[in-house]
């Protein structure tokens, strides 16, 4: 190249512009840099198992002793019980409606709530009922069906079967478009109109709460059972709901359901609910 | 080229004042601010998290995935890490046990870098109660 004073001077002043220009860079880029002589992100090679304490069935089932209840009274501690170790919150009053008391209950979240015979059997209704089924109040609960109905709606796998039978919300995954809802002939499920924290006097914080626009039931208190506890509503009710393995011949509620009449909800519609009553 | 001079000393001018953020980082020897993270006492004591410090930095969220959908969908809520200790995978339960201190350690990196994890929707943390 026929080296002039033109040249030179290019040459010069880009040399110039890159001497000044590359501490500057350097520094720009220095995090990415320092990523990078790590040779990337260190992998993990943990494992993740299930607890030694972890109790396991088969198929988890449910059977209520309704001999055993007398009175509202006898099943309030239960559902306190569960709605106070899952966080489910209480609205008493409705914000946007707070002079009509017939929608006090519009917003409101059911675990395990108590309801008439006639609303919880449809099916076993009979227009001369026994006085105490008609007055007695009933547990009803999510059935865990063993042919869910909801989790054939979602859409998003959100709602799952557990290889033991318990029908489970992932709410990480719910988008609350509520088709399960609709699909759940027992009214099991609750959706969240309003930020749940709002109706919580305390939190238990070891269990997470939900967030407004998911759907929540109940879970049979899975996060009990892998520590080895049973149900918070079994354990409250001075034993008169039963929690067992169904496809156990030798289990409690496997012989609770041989010495007794049980009925199940709605049987007709072929759900094969877990929850069986003793009436 | 006609205006040759104006042209190049406006493009001088142009990229001096463009890179001036950089150009005054350089000579006032400034450093990029970078979050510090409080350690609370027992975490401080426990020297080591659930995996190595360089892992838990740019990978927790990874981990934090992996636990999530091993607790939820297959009731697998041990963790048995790389060394062969165990953990409850929780996040309320384990990490917050030592990382009591959310505002100070999880909230710091994370509005340094601008992201907005809606764990705390539901996972509790002790302030909120």
């Amino acid at each position: 190249m026929e080296s002039n004073r033109r040249a030179f001077l290019k040459i010069a002043g880009i040399t110039a512009a890159g001497i000044t220009v590359a501490p500057v860079l350097t520094r720009f880029t220095a995090s990415a840099e320092d990523t990078a002589r790590k040779g990337g992100a260190p992998s993990s090679s943990g494992k993740t198992m299930r607890g030694s304490e972890a109790l396991a069935a088969r198929h988890w089932g449910m059977v209520i002793d309704t001999r055993q209840f007398t009175s509202a009274a006898d099943l309030e501690p239960i559902i306190e019980a569960c709605h106070k170790v899952h966080n489910v919150p209480a609205f008493e009053t409705d914000l946007e409606t707070p002079f009509f008391s017939a929608d006090k209950n519009r917003h409101e979240i059911k675990w395990i709530w108590e309801d008439e015979f006639k609303h919880v059997f449809p099916d076993a209704e009979n227009k001369y009922l026994a006085q105490r089924l008609a007055e007695l109040p009933f547990l009803a609960l999510c059935n865990h069906c063993e042919n869910p109905p909801c989790v054939r709606a979602c859409p998003t796998r959100a709602t799952f079967q557990r290889e033991d039978g318990i029908v489970m919300m992932d709410f990480h995954r719910c988008i609350g478009c509520r088709f399960c809802m609709a699909a759940c002939p027992y009214g099991s499920r609750s959706f969240n109109f309003r930020d749940p924290r709002e109706g919580l006097k305390e939190t238990n914080i070891a269990f997470p709460t939900r967030m407004k626009g998911v759907v929540e039931k109940c879970n049979f208190c899975a996060e009990r059972l892998a520590k080895g506890q049973l149900p918070a509503c079994v354990e409250a009710s001075n034993g008169a709901i039963l929690f067992g393995d169904l496809d156990d011949p030798a289990s409690e509620v496997r012989r609770a359901l041989e010495e007794n009449f049980t009925i199940r909800r709605k049987p007709s519609l072929g759900t094969e609910p877990s929850v069986y009553y003793i009436v | 080229m006609k205006n040759k001079g104006l042209i190049i000393t406006g493009l001088i001018v142009f990229f001096v004042i463009a890179t001036i953020p950089f150009w005054y980082n350089v000579f006032s020897g400034t450093k990029a601010k970078t979050p510090e993270l409080v350690y609370t006492d027992k975490a401080k004591a426990a020297k080591v998290c659930v995996e190595s410090t360089d892992y838990m930095k740019t990978e927790h969220m990874q981990l934090l995935d992996l636990w999530r959908d091993a607790v939820v969908r297959k009731a697998e809520r041990t963790y048995v890490n790389s060394s062969g200790k165990t953990f409850d995978m929780s996040l309320t339960n384990t990490c917050l046990d030592c990382h009591a201190n959310k505002a100070e350690f999880c909230d710091r990196c994370h509005d340094y870098s601008s992201v907005r994890p809606y764990c705390w929707d539901c996972h509790n943390t002790k302030e909120n109660n």
